[in-house]
């Protein structure tokens, strides 16, 4: 039986998301103006990262889709 | 080198730490990947068990090396939208045909590999002449994308190149050496939405300073003028395509049509076994035939996170937005578009996330030459001439050592692009003339049970010839005769761009090997008779009913709904 790839996949972006978006909340914000027009895109990007990972473990824990052979 | 004072990176520790992450993951699935190897079948082919969007995760992924990422956003710098022309014309109906009609034949038959599948068809010397080309092909190429890593990284992040060759050979080589196939598909999906989510806020960025899509326009029309073109022909894909002299890239619709649309890209997604791999690895035939449609889906919104980044990048280098691209020679570096593009728009954090999607495409580049080599040498070479009647451990042991053969060749082909640039150069083009007709032969053998093994083979050989015979004639304007062609002494004729050159060889190379194919075929006895070619030619396989499931799930009905997503993509940048 396979790994279910949804997991590294979900893990990896939760572990993404939640660093960006801490670095985000504490970075010095002059560094937003110098690069991206004071967008903090840590912050922001952080949040849709997050957003991804959780979404890609939820799926993973709820179906069986990405493992098992279904209809053969 | 100019581009190392030019353009200096720094990482911070936040950056470092995201990288650091991606590499426990990369080794980690590679790790728990490895209890599911019991047999040959499972290192090469995934225990044909895997699901179709997986697969076609993989499909994109292994394609998506840094040649795509960081060659077509140069592309999209140096010809504008022209270059979907690689998608929408190129890539979406070759994948829409290798899904319908081709691979029924790949995942039907009893072949492992494509090679093998010619060997079926056609005879011996065929497939021995596919599989040693291709071996040889993929090795340089995972060469060549290594050497570009660590180039690219001793460049602009000051790391040392034999540290760059080696970690990145040995990280490669860990997850295939435990997991195999599987281990392979799982990091390219891992890397397709790490490049996703890594260049998205790239393009996002870059729109929002340009003035979004309007105003990226408005500045790329200078950019076309200064060039002396009509002001469109940076954004308008197909208006200015009527003769070679009105657009940058230096070819006209019948070239691009024929030429990329046809034989190049049909070429590639239908024959090559990188890709087709991927697809063989999924669980069943609806979903082998899926794979390629739907990895033509996100493939066909692509243009949009790897063109558009280097439009936006000679939009702002030449309307003074405060980014400049770096200069190489007298002209701009565009291969540094990708690069400069992160440095320029990332603060450090988004950075790390940024350059790991670079160095993740240049290793799942990597990853899918040496899985495809493994396969090919094992099966095709060990197996087919050198041992026939091992054990199967025996054949996973071979396959777990061919890859730390193949990642030590890739190494040694990554310091031989860097003494010698031109052999690299010239093996590429050999490599190009053998598969430019390469269609041609699969088409004939799928579709006319009637083709033979002497016309297969000395098809091939007589279009590869014509390809190096046209190449050896002929020159771009302005290019001295030797690697880009006219070295046979005489240059009977001139094209307006290297691009177009390449187009018309490989139409050349593909109408000899059609007509070739065709002749010697009806000159010589089969060699099959139709009982053995059952599941292997069209007329001789029973059609794949497809009642059993839901017509959203129908290749044939996706394929079609791609098609004209396709076309309306075509028309909306026409």
């Amino acid at each position: 039986m396979h790994l279910d790839v949804r997991i590294p996949i979900g893990a990896m972006f939760t572990a993404f998301g939640a660093l960006l978006t801490l670095f985000g909340l504490f970075s010095k914000k002059n560094i937003y103006a110098e690069h991206c027009m004071g967008i903090n895109i840590n912050f922001l990007w952080g949040l849709v990262l997050l957003l991804f990972g959780v979404g890609m473990l939820l799926l993973a824990w709820r179906g069986k889709g990405g493992r098992t052979r279904r209809d053969p | 080198m100019g581009a190392a004072k030019m353009m200096q990176i720094h990482l911070q520790w936040v950056d470092y730490t995201v990288l650091a992450v991606y590499f426990a993951f990369v080794l980690g699935i590679g790790y728990v990947l490895r209890r599911d190897v019991r047999g040959s079948k499972d290192f090469f082919e995934s225990g044909r068990s895997l699901p179709a969007w997986v697969c076609a995760l993989g499909f994109i992924g292994a394609n998506l090396g840094a040649q795509e990422v960081m060659g077509m956003a140069a592309s999209g710098a140096k010809y504008g939208i022209m270059t979907s022309h690689f998608y929408w014309v190129g890539a979406i109906p070759a994948m829409v045909f290798v899904a319908v009609f081709m691979m029924p034949f790949y995942y039907g038959s009893k072949a492992r590999s494509v090679p093998e599948y010619l060997k079926l068809r056609f005879d011996e010397k065929t497939r021995g002449f596919n599989a040693l080309t291709f071996a040889a092909m993929t090795v340089m190429s995972s060469g060549i994308s290594m050497y570009a890593l660590a180039k690219l990284l001793s460049a602009i992040l000051g790391w040392n190149f034999h540290v760059c060759i080696t970690a990145s050979g040995l990280i490669v080589l860990c997850y295939i050496f435990m997991g195999g196939l599987t281990s392979a598909i799982y990091n390219e999906v891992l890397q397709f939405f790490l490049i996703v989510f890594g260049f998205l806020p790239l393009v996002l960025l870059g729109l929002q300073q340009a003035g979004g899509w309007d105003g990226l326009v408005a500045k790329l029309g200078p950019v076309a003028t200064n060039a002396g073109f009509a002001s469109g022909a940076w954004t308008q894909s197909w208006t200015h395509t009527g003769s070679p002299a009105a657009n940058p890239m230096g070819v006209e619709w019948f070239g691009l049509a024929m030429g990329l649309g046809f034989v190049l890209s049909f070429g590639y997604w239908c024959t090559d076994f990188l890709v087709v791999q991927r697809a063989m690895a999924a669980r069943d035939m609806n979903a082998a035939r899926r794979t390629p449609v739907i990895a033509a889906i996100p493939k066909m919104l692509f243009p949009g996170l790897v063109i558009v980044p280097g439009m936006i990048a000679i939009a702002l280098h030449q309307s003074g937005g405060g980014f400049q691209l770096p200069a190489k020679g007298n002209s701009l570096d565009y291969d540094m578009v990708m690069p400069s593009m992160l440095a320029h728009y990332f603060p450090t954090g988004m950075l790390g996330l940024g350059l790991t999607a670079l160095m993740a495409s240049f290793m799942s580049g990597m990853a899918g030459n040496v899985t495809a080599f493994n396969t090919v040498w094992t099966y095709d070479i060990y197996q087919g001439y050198i041992k026939r009647d091992g054990t199967d451990a025996h054949y996973l042991a071979v396959g777990r050592w061919t890859t730390v053969v193949g990642i030590l060749a890739s190494m040694a082909a990554a310091y031989a692009a860097a003494q010698f640039n031109n052999i690299m150069d010239i093996l590429q083009l050999v490599f190009a003339f053998v598969n430019a007709p390469l269609f041609a032969t699969f088409l004939l053998g799928m579709f006319w049970r009637r083709a033979t093994g002497h016309g297969a083979f000395f098809g091939l050989i007589c279009g590869t010839l014509a390809a190096a015979l046209h190449h050896g004639l002929t020159l771009p304007v302005g290019a001295a005769a030797g690697i880009k062609g006219g070295w046979l002494g005489a240059t009977l004729d001139f094209y307006p761009s290297e691009m177009a050159q390449n187009f018309w060889t490989a139409i050349y190379a593909w109408t000899v090997c059609f007509v070739a194919t065709i002749l010697i075929s009806l000159v010589t006895r089969r060699n099959k008779t139709d009982e053995e070619l059952r599941g292997l030619v069209y007329a001789l396989t029973p059609r794949i009913k497809g009642d059993a499931v839901a017509w959203y799930k129908r290749p044939a009905v996706l394929g079609a709904v791609v098609l004209v997503a396709s076309a309306v993509l075509n028309w909306l940048f026409w």
